[in-house]
């Protein structure tokens, strides 16, 4: 390969907002359930249904085209996209194309030390299709609606992007945005995130961009990366061959990590859109978008400028407990209950993401309660316990959301600060341990440490350690 | 008139409508296909310029459902009149090879 | 046999004065239905076990003190476009031929809460698709005025039975005439109200933007009462109008003065038949003579009605009826090969040839590239013509015409040239288009004894003005043109062999 390419991407990512309710009717958009336990005559398209629009829907997309420097369509509409498919039980979708939500708007994102603007063309309220499931030995598909209406917000993004770890910071940032906003959880695997990349190449230098193609299917961001490495080299390897890339459509298939055109004289791909009849346009007046611009929760930089100003914690403990929501408002709940931003971020910062990372949890899976975390805090400032069995009801709390105050009590996890009976263990500990004593007093500082293990060790690790240690030198003394 | 239509046109809308045509329904529907298109073509004799396309009759907007968990499991009537189904689902031919 | 002789209103008042029982009435409908069925086939589905448990219910309501209105007992059928919950609903098609709905249709529902028995559905035009009933997947329905005729379409079923005393009043629905027609050719009141005013839901939609239940009955207070019963502000319809005023049966006054009826020159000219043109006159003749100020205008635009009808409803049609796939309801072809097989041969196989040339005509103007220069074009069309309505209404409270250029075609003229049936639709488009209210009352019959009928055209809303007219008129004519068909008088044998017949060789024919 003589000649340099580069790549030209565009994302098509849809996002699933964490409303109630599906997007036109009052079934449940929880995730899992038994097969079509959550629908209705209108997700699953009986005959003479209509659907009626969820208010929510609109304010949270409202939300995310503030957030990303959209302007708001104030009379926008929604129309139909024809297309027969199993998964669709209308065999159109209700989406919006010609005037959709929001437009022109961008997010910044940091490519390598740069920061750079990755412009949105475009962000639509639609429906999600239903879920189909294939049969492998009677050769058929089983069709389950309870996804089929869950909204969805799509935005559509200019061809700004040159690289997969452009397009990994990007969608990153649009999930931070929208879990901050609380308008989605992005989850890739539940497939509450989902991103269509649009990609070409040209040669570097050239101003005219090459043939694109759609690929699908991409649930993973390293699905993601992978895809956009082997369609790249796919690419050029056409092009180098004098081939042409042909504009297609492929799906992506993450087991054999390759791609396949999906061609069929049965997906002609004319949606025959038009406005939809049965819905009436939605018009946004000036004082709803200020009370949506109002109502915005604060963003990650206005946090950390916030979090700088009011507790004294390190800049690096800021930035990595504000990369999720959900972290940050750990952080600010156990805060606000306890007082002390400190220690709060050093059990988030240490044992927390200790035990997220053994468990490969995110911090959307945490499920403990600040509440607990605070009093455990308040049980070791107090000296109930100490630091060691701290760490051990964390986990408690971790995995179960305990109350520490009751799990010490009941599993007797005090520490015990009783003078006669430490004494008397020590006693036991110096007779049964005549060489690391006559070590001590022959000058090995280190022998101490020994004696300290073999008294908490009697005490089953309930010891103030302080005071083990201080009773310990008293008594070698004597 | 002007308007002819193709065989691979109505192959092509029959892919759309997914209808499949015999010879005979596909001459037909040719012909009644030019003859409406015909007709609706006098349309252009009056100048729309400057008209905005009307797709509701009244200026109603923003009607709203609030975001209220109102349907409870009815699995059994959506599945009810299912021309096949298998266990709580709906059962077509495979859909991707 | 009496019983029968009533409209709604008159049955409903001896049921609340229990001079008649709701079953004694629901029993005379059916009984009515059962003779005139073989002759008539205005029912898809007749359902005498579930109307008579209906009537023993609604007896018990009325003599609990629950039930009290007008319509409270009175027997009714409904378009079998609409759906009832566990009850047949075929839009009249081989597709939807084993369908029992999982809810009932809001104007239904009403209709129930009126205390309404209903007697079952009603035959129509396959999806509402025609202007004859003759594309019913169940055969034709014929015009109990002469058997030989069409009722006109596509709420012929209900238009006929109402015409043929099967049922005290019926629902249809009207997407570009439907209701009006027929109910101008069986000699029975009729009415489209304003778009919005009556819920669609659960109306099995053909084109969204301008389909509208409304009542057919025997006269135009009935037609005030049903509309009362039927309408409702409906959270689960988006384009369903919360409207200030329901109480339609106060506009039943015995007075026009200085009412401003217009006369469209347009409506009146070429095409129109002379008996028709001069019921219709008559009929004006009369309201003027009332003390209404008559006089003829210029409407504009009327031939460009139906070219710009033909793309919106088709390119909606072909979308509201892609559900219609052989997954979760309805017919599924066997012998598919895979999925596309599939679709393409459930759908071909159960749907006849007139959907077939709408869904088609609809896919291709909202086709890539077409879909300016057609679909957009007649929604900018559509615009003219309500703006062409709205300059009459300006000048007149209503504006009256013809429903329908003839009187009912015989059976088996119309559908070989499609778009001379389409014509034939020329008067009643344009008020779907323009979401206005009208209705169509009897003015007369012609040599044949088949029924003329006058259309009212109202401003947005103005219902109201339209039934106050149809009374005055009914008070001044005395009701001449609204008597029963006479059954045994026309030719109809009630027990006829020959309906049966013909119904197989639509039915064939509907395949073929």
């Amino acid at each position: 390969m003589t000649k340099q390419y580069e790549t030209v991407i565009g994302l098509e990512v849809h996002i699933e907002l964490a409303t109630k309710t599906k997007i036109f009717c009052g079934c449940s958009t929880e995730f899992g359930g038994a097969p079509n336990t959550h629908t209705c005559p209108v997700c699953t398209g009986m005959p003479g249904s209509l659907p009626v629009l969820n208010r929510q829907v609109v304010e949270y997309a409202m939300a995310l085209g503030l957030a990303t420097n959209c302007q708001i369509t104030q009379v926008c509409k929604f129309d139909r996209k024809n297309y027969f498919y199993p998964d669709n039980p209308q065999n159109y979708q209700i989406s919006q194309l010609y005037l959709p939500i929001a437009r022109n708007g961008y997010v910044e994102i940091e490519s390598g030390a740069e920061k750079k603007k990755v412009r949105i063309h475009e962000m639509h309220m639609e429906e999600d299709a239903g879920k189909l499931v294939h049969d492998e030995w009677d050769d058929t598909s089983l069709v389950d609606y309870n996804r089929s209406g869950v909204p969805l917000v799509e935005i559509v993004s200019e061809p700004d992007m040159r690289s997969a770890d452009e397009v990994i910071a990007y969608l990153e940032k649009l999930r931070m945005i929208a879990q901050y906003l609380g308008v989605s959880d992005c989850k890739l695997q539940e497939g509450s995130m989902r991103a269509d990349v649009n990609l070409s190449v040209r040669e570097a230098g050239t101003k005219d961009f090459g043939t694109r193609t759609e690929m699908k299917n991409l649930n993973s961001f390293k699905a993601i990366a992978h895809a956009i490495e082997g369609e790249r080299e796919r690419q050029i390897e056409l092009l180098e061959a004098g081939k042409e890339v042909v504009q297609e459509t492929r799906r992506w298939d993450d087991n054999k990590e390759h791609s396949y055109a999906m061609r069929s004289k049965e997906d002609a791909q004319d949606y025959r859109y038009f406005p939809e009849p049965d819905l009436v346009p939605i018009v946004i007046s000036d004082e709803w978008i200020d009370e949506i611009k109002a109502r915005q929760p604060e963003l990650r930089t206005e946090k950390l400028e916030r979090y700088r100003k009011e507790f004294d914690i390190p800049q690096y403990d800021a930035e990595i407990i504000t990369e999720s929501k959900k972290m940050a408002d750990l952080f600010e709940e156990t805060t606000a209950i306890c007082g002390k931003p400190k220690k709060v971020a050093n059990w988030l910062m240490v044992e927390t993401f200790r035990l997220m990372k053994d468990n490969g949890m995110e911090a959307d899976d945490l499920t403990f309660s600040p509440a607990n975390l605070a009093r455990l805090i308040d049980l070791v400032d107090a000296g109930t316990i100490n630091s060691s069995v701290a760490k051990k009801v964390f986990e408690k709390i971790f995995s179960e959301d305990v109350d520490p105050e009751k799990y010490v009590e009941e599993n007797g996890l005090k520490m015990v600060n009783d003078e006669d009976a430490l004494r008397e263990t020590i006693e036991n500990v110096i007779a049964a341990n005549p060489q690391a004593v006559a070590d001590y007093k022959g000058g090995k500082e280190k022998a101490l440490g020994a004696l300290m293990g073999q008294t908490m060790k009697a005490m089953k690790g309930k010891a103030n350690p302080g005071m083990v240690n201080q009773m310990l030198r008293e008594m070698l003394q004597s | 008139m002007a308007n002819r239509i193709s065989d691979e046109t109505i192959e092509y809308v029959g892919i759309l409508a997914k209808l499949e045509l015999s010879d005979s329904e596909k001459e037909a529907a040719k012909a009644d296909m030019e003859k409406m298109l015909d007709y609706i073509d006098t349309l252009n004799e009056l100048d729309t310029t400057g008209i905005e396309p009307m797709s509701h009759v009244f200026q109603v907007s923003n009607v709203f459902r609030e975001d209220v968990v109102t349907n409870g499991d009815s699995r059994e009537e959506m599945l009810a009149n299912a021309p096949q189904r298998k266990d709580d689902s709906f059962e077509v031919p495979r859909t991707i090879g | 046999m009496e019983i029968l002789e009533f409209t709604a209103l008159e049955l409903g008042e001896k049921i609340q004065r229990r001079e008649i029982s709701v079953r004694e009435a629901a029993q005379a409908a059916l009984a009515q239905a059962e003779a005139a069925e073989p002759a008539i086939n205005s029912y898809v589905t007749l359902d005498p076990e579930g109307a008579l448990a209906q009537a023993d219910e609604i007896q018990r309501k009325i003599d609990a003190g629950e039930l009290a209105g007008p319509l409270a007992g009175v027997p009714v059928a409904v378009k079998d476009n609409m759906c009832i919950k566990g009850q047949l609903t075929t839009c009249s098609s081989k597709i939807l031929s084993n369908f029992k709905p999982v809810y009932t249709a809001e104007a239904v529902l009403n209709l129930q809460k009126a205390g309404a028995v209903i007697l079952g559905k009603t035959n129509m035009d396959e999806f509402a698709m025609g202007s004859t009933t003759e594309t019913s997947y169940y055969g034709p329905t014929k015009n109990p005025h002469n058997t030989a005729h069409v009722p006109g379409g596509s709420s012929g079923g209900s238009c006929a039975a109402v015409a043929a005393r099967e049922c005290f009043g019926a629902l249809g629905s009207d997407t570009g005439g439907s209701i009006r027609q027929p109910s101008s050719f069986c000699g029975v009141v009729g009415m489209k109200p304003t778009y919005g005013t009556v819920s669609r839901y659960g109306l099995i939609a053909y084109g969204s933007s301008l389909d509208q239940i409304g009542p057919i009955t025997k006269d135009v207070s009935d037609c005030a009462a049903f509309l009362e019963a039927i309408t409702s502000h409906d959270p689960k319809d988006s384009t369903s109008i919360r409207r200030e005023d329901y109480r339609f049966t106060e506009a039943l006054q015995d007075d026009v003065k200085g009412m401003r009826i217009g006369i469209p020159r347009d409506y009146m000219g070429e095409g129109l038949d002379g008996e028709v043109r001069e019921a219709v006159m008559r009929a004006a003749k009369v309201l003027e003579e009332k003390g209404a100020v008559v006089e003829e205008f210029d409407l504009g635009l009327v031939k460009y009605a139906i070219p710009a009808y033909y793309t919106i409803a088709s390119a909606e049609a072909s979308s509201n009826l892609e559900r219609f796939d052989g997954v979760k309801y309805g017919y599924r072809a066997a012998g598919y090969e895979d999925l596309h097989s599939m679709y393409k041969k459930t759908r071909s196989e159960g749907f006849g040839a007139e959907v077939k040339r709408r869904i088609m005509l609809g896919s291709f103007v909202l086709s890539s590239g077409y879909y300016d220069a057609y679909y957009l074009k007649a929604l900018r069309v559509k615009a003219l013509i309500k703006k062409a309505f709205d300059n009459a209404f300006e000048k007149y409270d209503m504006i009256l015409g013809p429903a329908a250029p003839t009187t009912a075609p015989e059976l088996g003229s119309s559908l070989s040239d499609p778009l001379k049936m389409y014509l034939g639709d020329i008067y009643t488009i344009s008020v779907n288009l323009a979401g206005l209210p009208g209705m169509s009352a009897p003015v007369g019959k012609d040599h044949r004894g088949l029924p003329i009928g006058m259309q009212l055209i109202g401003n947005v809303f103005q219902e109201k003005k339209l039934l106050r007219a149809a009374y005055t008129y009914e008070c001044a004519t005395e009701k001449q043109f609204e008597r029963a068909a006479e059954l045994s008088g026309t030719g109809a044998a009630p027990a006829g062999t020959d309906g049966a017949g013909q119904e197989d060789t639509a039915k064939e024919a509907h395949q073929a």
